[in-house]
């Protein structure tokens, strides 16, 4: 047998490879990251007036926060041209923006459940709301909420927001829905579908809330062990039951068409797109309420074009663009001027996307906020995100 | 004559007595590329497989902990996950060897020289086209409207509904390699003289006598070959669960991209991908020790 050379420098090689991975780590050590306190970029100074623009804009946003149909006339008025990444999860967001070094980005467009992270993580600034002059016209809950306001700061500008809605087929639902339970329900083994991701521990802890309410659940993301591990087991209980869970918007979409779902969490855009595909679908929230997201532009610590980014949050917050984004994407705008142009860009718009609903309706609505290990009440016995993570790879796994 | 083409002239002189010097230098660029982005990226990789992350900011904590390792292999949910994986691994690598072995014999030893470049173009066909739309074709065929559950009503079969099951797994993956492993065994045929076979048959040797005492053991390292591929595809991949894999259905790729894209969690990412590299080193050395390198 001929052995050939290359195989021994091979596995020279890899020798060599192992012994180091036990030796360098030893060198790198550093002491562990620091608890919670004051956001590190809470002193830094903001600006009190908008420069000229540098030229460019370099945003983080989810897919439809960019369309050229606002894009293009911003980069007209002001010379900013706007350069966008897609990401595809919060976390990815929160990776790339503190991955990059802070150097690379402006802003961020990051939902409710990243907030924290970014603001505690130094990523992101406060900003001056006096040079978003739309700011006025929101939503009040949107305008100092506690996912992107810490002690007076405001790390960001609110954006548009919508609800996690119970989606079903009409066919198999004479009439909508009212509680949650219908997803936990054995009679609908194998035609159920859930997001795949982590957050969907809150959707299991908010039903908890009126189903079990022993275990005093006040907020589905600051959860004891005791109420985390109800909301897991709830979860894995649901396993068996479970179709698919789906990663792309399309994927739940194409379970309802094709019936192989026909009860789930989804988001309104799917919805409509169903609709409009002809697909006997309808979406509800039921009485425990629902979770949502709630976006916001955030300003990152070291933006190397900072005039750019405050016209741009400043634009973004006008009626005309918040209208235009909520009818493109299915949201609700924070900007409670958007809801007559709604109007006049799509009969009826205004009402679909919930701009006009009452104050009712969104106190339904709780929000993705990071899971800290420090609770509002605080204590310290809250399950972080790390956990919240890793139990949803033993759910679904 | 000038400085400049005299100096020019002492280096070519210099090379042609020093041949060591010439090889280094035609092989250090490519070397260099092997040293720095393949093998220095792989230490990265296992160097950050003992670090952790801080909870909070997801930022990399630079301190030495077995904690990655210890989760893997104390937390049943890996052990599955692994498990899954590998066994997905193997079945599709001995669906392709079985579905491989006679259609490469057939294109090596019976059908015409014409027609064997025909077929040996329909194997590789189906690699012009993307990954994503023959993945996607399959969920087609296979879901609830799809193509296989029409025809089984109109042949008044028994209608399946295999589209997000480990079954449909099962057979994308083996679908998307089976050219990886045809390509191989052909080859492996085709260095099969045909005197030899028909030795064997004149010395009054059966089909199957012939097939296991002659041809086996000249295609064997063809197999093993082709199974590597296989083996390794889908031990690494983690599109295919995504898109047609059912509830219980992740493979390592798919928990490795869990912890790094959605966890943030790198370390616990780089640790999982430690685990494949491991798998797949035992698998190599199997295949070693079957003389699937000997050709080499």
């Amino acid at each position: 047998m001929n052995r050939p050379r290359f195989l021994r420098w091979f596995s020279a090689g890899a020798v060599v490879l192992l012994l180091s991975s036990f030796v360098v780590p030893i060198a790198f050590s550093a002491p562990a990251g620091a608890s919670l306190g004051t956001p590190p970029t809470q002193g830094d100074k903001t600006p009190t007036s908008i420069g000229k623009g540098e030229g460019k804009l370099n945003i983080i946003a989810w897919e439809g926060y960019t369309q050229p149909q606002w894009v293009k006339p911003f980069e007209k008025t002001t010379g900013c041209v706007v350069n966008v990444k897609y990401a595809g999860s919060s976390s990815e967001m929160v990776s790339l923006m503190a991955n990059g070094g802070g150097h690379q980005w402006d802003l961020v467009s990051a939902s409710g459940d990243a907030d924290l992270r970014l603001i505690y993580g130094g990523d992101v600034k406060p900003i001056n709301m006096k040079l978003v002059p739309s700011w006025s016209e929101f939503e009040p809950f949107l305008k100092s909420p506690s996912f992107n306001t810490i002690n007076g700061y405001h790390y960001g500008v609110s954006f548009e927001f919508g609800p996690n809605v119970l989606l079903y087929s009409t066919k198999v639902f004479k009439t909508a829905p009212t509680s949650w339970s219908v997803i936990y329900d054995k009679k609908y083994k194998g035609e159920i579908s859930i997001p795949d991701n982590p957050i969907q521990i809150a959707d299991a802890a908010l039903y908890l809330e009126t189903a079990q309410p022993k275990l005093g659940i006040t907020d589905p993301y600051e959860l004891t062990q005791t109420q985390f591990t109800a909301a897991v087991n709830l979860l894995k209980s649901e396993h068996p039951l479970i179709k698919k869970y789906w990663d792309l918007a399309s994927q739940e979409i194409s379970l309802f068409q094709n019936g192989e779902a026909v009860v789930g969490a989804a988001w309104p855009y799917q919805t409509s797109t169903l609709k409009a595909a002809g697909a006997p679908v309808n979406d509800t929230i039921p009485k425990q309420g629902a979770t949502g997201w709630a976006d916001t532009w955030m300003l990152a610590a070291n933006a190397p074009d900072p005039n750019c980014a405050y016209k741009w949050m400043a634009y973004m917050s006008t009626p005309k663009i918040q209208a235009e984004d909520a009818i493109s994407y299915g949201e609700t705008p924070a900007n409670t001027l958007a809801c007559p142009i709604m109007n006049t860009l799509e009969k009826g718009g205004c009402a679909a996307y919930h701009a006009n609903a009452p104050q009712s309706y969104f106190k339904t609505i709780k929000f993705w906020k990071t899971p800290l290990t420090t609770c509002d009440n605080g204590q310290n016995d809250c399950v972080g995100f790390t956990q919240w993570q890793q139990a949803w790879t033993q759910i679904t796994g | 004559m000038s400085v400049r083409e005299r100096t020019r002239q002492r280096l070519g002189a210099a090379l042609w007595r020093r041949p060591w010097l010439r090889g280094a230098l035609i092989l250090s660029p490519p070397l260099m590329w092997f040293l720095v982005v393949y093998l220095a990226s792989l230490v990265a990789l296992l160097i950050t497989a003992f670090f952790s992350v801080n909870e909070l900011t997801g930022n990399i904590v630079y301190q030495w902990t077995w904690a990655n390792f210890s989760q893997i292999f104390t937390q049943s949910v890996y052990g599955v996950i692994i498990l899954r994986t590998v066994i997905m691994a193997v079945l599709v690598t001995i669906t392709d060897a079985l579905i491989a072995l006679p259609f490469a014999f057939f294109i090596a030893k019976i059908a015409s020289r014409r027609s064997r470049q025909a077929f040996l173009a329909l194997v590789f066909l189906p690699l012009w086209a993307s990954y994503l739309a023959r993945v996607y074709a399959w969920i087609n065929i296979l879901s609830n409207h799809g193509v296989l559950p029409n025809l089984e009503s109109h042949l008044g079969l028994p209608i399946t509904n295999l589209a997000y099951t480990n079954v449909a797994m099962w057979i994308v993956f083996s679908y998307l390699w089976l050219p990886f492993m045809i390509v191989p065994i052909y080859g492996a045929f085709e260095r099969v003289p045909d005197s030899l076979l028909e030795a064997s048959a004149d010395l009054g040797a059966g089909t199957w006598f012939t097939f296991r005492q002659v041809l086996m053991p000249m295609i064997l390292p063809g197999i093993v070959a082709g199974s590597i591929f296989t083996f390794s595809l889908t031990l690494g991949d983690f599109i295919t669960p995504l898109l047609i894999g059912g509830s219980s259905s992740n493979f390592i790729g798919n928990a490795i991209y869990d912890s790094a894209i959605n966890g943030g969690d790198l370390p616990f990412a780089a640790a999982l991908a430690f685990v494949s590299i491991a798998i797949m080193a035992i698998y190599l050395f199997l295949a070693r020790l079957a003389g699937a390198f000997d050709a080499i």
